[in-house]
């Protein structure tokens, strides 16, 4: 059993070979298959990669990752192999190409394990939404395990994989890291290539590790940042050393006041939140409350936003080139309608219709041009704060994990955003740290949030937090 | 129709030309940009629209726009920002293309063109903006199934939108084939309406005379030729004034043009019409363009049509019509440019390229590019024949077909290989002229007695005895005078 790299690089130095690391997880993958983590074990590749990777380290030639085994979201695109983000839109489609931020892992001798399962298309905030069944939370499997990066969470927290890659768009990365108990980093916009990976709303999405130490989540994240000339959005800007933890010197700390007083946040996050701000006055960090009273309106503003490129996004999906085509497609409009109609499951069709209507010539301007104005203030207020702040904490999540089928309410899911959205409206890297513990037994994420491109703040103050803490 | 009832109306026309860029790749992926290769094999993951993957701006594009833009006068936008123009369609892979909404690169700026009576007029440019190319669907090759290259979704475009200025179906003939020279000289688009490298949609309405607005719009689309775009304007001028005259309300719709019957038929009405759903691009940042990067295009620009044709009628002194024909095309004028680098009679040097060199090129089926003599030697040329060294029957007979052959020789060495350089010296023209008389004495002696006519004898008699090589202008005039002038029993001392 490893749960991290720490301990499979132990392993290794004691003699164990990748591929029986490997072996180790495919059989704890076995014994976990009814959470429906993995979509796909890729057993014959994995095998294969393992042998290779073996034969790199006797060489004393192996990259940074040998020996690390990881999972991918199932929206994220590796040669030869299907990715489908669980829909029955793309069952059986198998991707020609491999997406920059996998081939960083592979090029570092990283393998790769198998496709976890998500919310379809990321769309979702507890794994329910997946074509092929919900997955279940490995701390209690009546349990969701959050989403949209459900499995990954879930095949990180149990040990399936040493680590595992999912993508956020608004939360889908540390919701459910906050609900397993696993580090969950989202990193500023653009400092991952979203090359390879499915888009749902692309001026938010960015790819991010599932980690059980704060070590492996800044490693992975090291390994994969940086230009790419697939990807015109991600930045230019130098790669920093994030391994390297340093201990901060003073530092100014935002707490959103109304991520604490908000209703539903259930009070043991709160009292877990003051606990944490004590020990850091105590530590002689100045620790402050910041009103940011905006957060009423990020829950819509995304949802505005983010369906309307989703509607956009998806259309390429229309059974003509590619992926599902209907039996009844007969003629043009057949072919998608029935296609789409029978592809896309009901939350799919809803965000797109949705963002189809709030960029309609009729309400374009009350919906998606106000969406923007909203999410320009909201960039603009959050620069403020970091203008006189280094850092900010709020809680990931309101609450700990819930039952599944217990949220039935579209409404009511979106508002499992409303701590997480705001990283993704204004770009900036935020990672939930698995501090708190319920009394329920259940653990919940607290989330450090830094200004752009500050990813190495956010590690060294992580890190330093978890031993506070 | 009855030119009374036509002439009450004013016709308005606005035309969308779009303009393939010639750039190697694609505008958004690295796929090979190039016509007539087998279907579905100049494309990627890019262009094929598969999941996960992105654009990737093809900066050539931006250079291409702006180099219009100056061409025309228009203002260059500093940031480039793109759009998502949102519609299925099966031979379009992302259902939608990346174009420019709000902020087209190129806005104002006017193209030049020659009304019906020969005056100029400017069409004003509302926009030019960047767009990429749809695929293509072949509705007429397969009975059952519509066919779908991929090979062209992704191509870059320039969309060129003119003001409402254009009057009639002439002079959107003559607009469209100024935009052609335009993106030909500039060399962004190869202009080949046949191709489907340039192709425009027209805009028509008509309304009274005096009428304070514009009557009903009408888009015309797939005209295939410059032709083609005039005969749909005009049978749509036609189409929409009988309506009015009988009463009927036109209505706001998009018709397509049947080249094979000459007519235009609806495609569908504006009721029907696609929303767009237009909105920020948000897979490509925005793309900043500098005060520098705009110079250095200006700088490089090629000399324009118009420049050109301004230089060749006020500087050069050569007539609209020579200069028209010369700017024409751009290979054309540049070979001209050369050639009057070498020479400085414009005149002789435009004829020679309108006549002995079209007919060759035409006959021959070639380009000016693949023409084998070298301006420089078609400057030689000339210079022979002001120099009176070579008669021009010589020049255009005997040294241009031989100088094809052997473009290595100059067209002196050949006049002396072929023997014919021309005798223009007046002591030898004379004693030609001596000879011929006394050897007719007959003739001459009937030529002084006013049978003016047989100077063409005496001259033909001369160009035999001198091989054809004496002047013939000068030895005219010599021989009418020496004719006159002297009798059969004049001694020639006099002369001598």
């Amino acid at each position: 059993m490893y749960q991290n790299f720490a301990e499979v690089k132990k392993a290794l130095s004691s003699g164990v070979s990748v591929l029986e690391i490997v072996e180790t997880y495919l059989s704890k993958i076995n014994e976990n298959s009814d959470l429906n983590a993995f979509l796909e074990v890729f057993e014959e590749t994995v095998k294969q990669q393992a042998l290779e990777v073996d034969k790199k380290i006797k060489a004393g030639n192996a990259g940074r990752l040998a020996g690390m085994v990881i999972g991918l979201k199932d929206n994220l695109c590796y040669k030869g192999h299907k990715v489908s983000a669980s829909s029955q839109i793309l069952q059986n489609f198998e991707s020609l190409y491999t997406g920059t931020a996998v081939q960083r892992l592979l090029d570092e001798d990283a393998v790769i394990i198998g496709r976890l399962n998500c919310d379809e298309f990321a769309m979702g905030s507890s794994n329910e939404n997946s074509a092929f069944g919900p997955v279940k939370n490995p701390i209690n499997k009546n349990l969701v395990p959050g989403g949209s990066s459900g499995g990954s969470a879930a095949a990180v927290c149990a040990g399936l994989c040493t680590a595992a890659l999912g993508s956020d768009t608004g939360g889908s990365i540390r919701q459910p890291a906050s609900f397993t108990g696993t580090f969950g980093l989202k990193p500023t916009y653009g400092r991952i290539s979203r090359h390879g990976l499915i888009a749902y709303a692309s001026s938010f999405d960015q790819i991010g590790p599932f980690t059980n130490s704060i070590e492996d989540s800044a490693l992975l994240l090291e390994i994969m940042a940086g230009c790419d000339a697939y990807d015109s959005t991600a930045t230019s800007r130098s790669v920093e050393k994030y391994t390297s933890f340093e201990k901060p010197e003073k530092l100014k700390i935002a707490v959103l006041q109304e991520s604490l007083e908000t209703e539903g946040v259930d009070s043991e996050v709160v009292s877990k939140m003051n606990e944490i701000i004590e020990k850091l006055k105590k530590e002689g960090h100045t620790v402050e409350n910041v009103s940011f009273p905006y957060l009423e309106y990020m829950v819509p503003t995304y949802y505005v936003l983010t369906t309307a490129e989703a509607s956009s996004n998806l259309s390429r999906f229309d059974g003509v080139h590619y992926g599902y085509r209907s039996s009844e497609a007969v003629g043009v409009e057949a072919t998608y309608i029935n296609s789409r109609s029978e592809g896309f499951g009901p939350e799919v069709q809803r965000r797109i219709m949705a963002g189809t209507f709030v960029l309609s010539n009729e309400f374009y301007d009350a919906y998606y041009t106000k969406g923007q104005k909203v999410r320009r203030v909201l960039r603009d207020k959050t620069d403020e704060i970091y203008k006189n702040f280094d850092l900010m904490i709020l809680p990931t999540t309101p609450s700990t994990a819930f039952q599944i089928n217990a949220v039935k309410d579209p409404i009511q899911m979106y508002l499992q955003d409303i701590f997480t959205v705001h990283a993704n409206l204004t770009g900036n890297p935020a990672i939930s740290l698995p501090l708190g513990k319920h009394s329920s037994g259940l653990p919940f994420g607290i989330q450090v949030m830094a200004n752009h491109f500050k990813e190495k703040d956010l590690f060294n103050f992580s890190s330093y937090l978890i031993e506070i803490a | 129709m009855n030119p009374e009832i036509r002439d009450k109306y004013e016709v308005v026309i606005g035309l969308e030309v779009h303009a393939q860029m010639l750039t190697k790749t694609k505008a958004y992926s690295n796929d090979i940009n190039e016509f007539g290769a087998v279907p579905n094999t100049n494309v990627s993951i890019v262009s094929l629209g598969h999941p996960g993957t992105l654009p990737k701006m093809n900066k050539k594009t931006i250079e291409y726009a702006i180099k219009l833009g100056v061409a025309c006068g228009c203002e260059i936008a500093r940031d480039q920002y793109f759009a998502r123009k949102n519609y299925f369609y099966p031979d379009l892979p992302k259902g939608y293309q990346i174009t420019q909404d709000k902020t087209p690169i190129c806005t104002g700026g006017a193209v030049i063109i020659k009304t019906e009576d020969g005056q100029e007029k400017s069409i004003g440019i509302t926009r030019i903006h960047m767009e990429e190319d749809a695929g293509k669907s072949i509705h007429d090759v397969d009975v059952f199934d519509t066919l779908v290259d991929l090979n062209r979704a992704g191509v870059p475009l320039v969309e060129i939108v003119s003001e409402p200025d254009i009057r009639s179906s002439q002079e959107a003939y003559n607009y469209v084939s100024e935009i052609r020279k335009l993106v030909r000289y500039l060399d962004i688009c190869d202009g080949n309406m046949e191709e489907g490298s340039l192709r425009c949609d027209a805009n028509v309405s008509v309304n009274l005379k005096g009428a304070k607005e514009f009557g009903t719009k009408v888009e015309v689309k797939n005209m295939n030729s410059i032709r083609n775009v005039q005969r749909a304007i005009e049978f749509e001028i036609i189409r929409q004034i009988e309506a009015i005259e009988k009463g009927e309300i036109l209505t706001q719709e998009t018709r397509s043009f049947d080249a094979l019957k000459g007519i235009t038929i609806s495609m569908r009405t504006k009721e029907a019409a696609n929303d767009y759903r237009y909105f920020p691009e948000p897979d490509l940042q925005p793309l900043f363009v500098d005060q520098k990067q705009i110079d250095a295009i200006k700088s490089e620009m090629p000399a324009l049509p118009r420049d050109l044709f301004l230089k060749y009628t006020q500087k050069l002194g050569l007539s609209e019509y020579d200069a028209t024909i010369l700017t024409d095309s751009k290979s054309i004028a540049l070979f001209y440019e050369k050639l009057i680098s070498f020479t400085k009679n414009y005149k002789g040097a435009a004829n020679w390229l309108m006549g002995d060199i079209k007919s060759y090129l035409n006959q021959n089926g070639i380009e000016i590019e693949n023409f084998p003599i070298t301006p420089d030697k078609i400057a030689d040329l000339i210079a022979l024949l002001d120099a009176n060294k070579v008669s021009s029957t010589v020049a255009s007979q005997k040294i241009f077909p031989e100088l094809i052959h052997h473009p290595e020789k100059n067209p002196l060495q050949i006049a002396e290989e072929l023997n014919v350089l021309q005798d223009s010296n007046e002591d030898s023209i004379k004693g030609y002229i001596l000879e011929v008389i006394e050897k007719n004495p007959s003739e001459a002696e009937r030529y002084r007695n006013g049978e003016k006519q047989l100077v063409g004898f005496f001259m033909g008699q001369l160009m035999k005895i001198s091989q054809g090589k004496a002047d013939p202008k000068a030895s005219n005039e010599l021989m009418r005078e020496m004719l006159s002038s002297t009798s059969s029993d004049n001694s020639t001392s006099s002369y001598n």
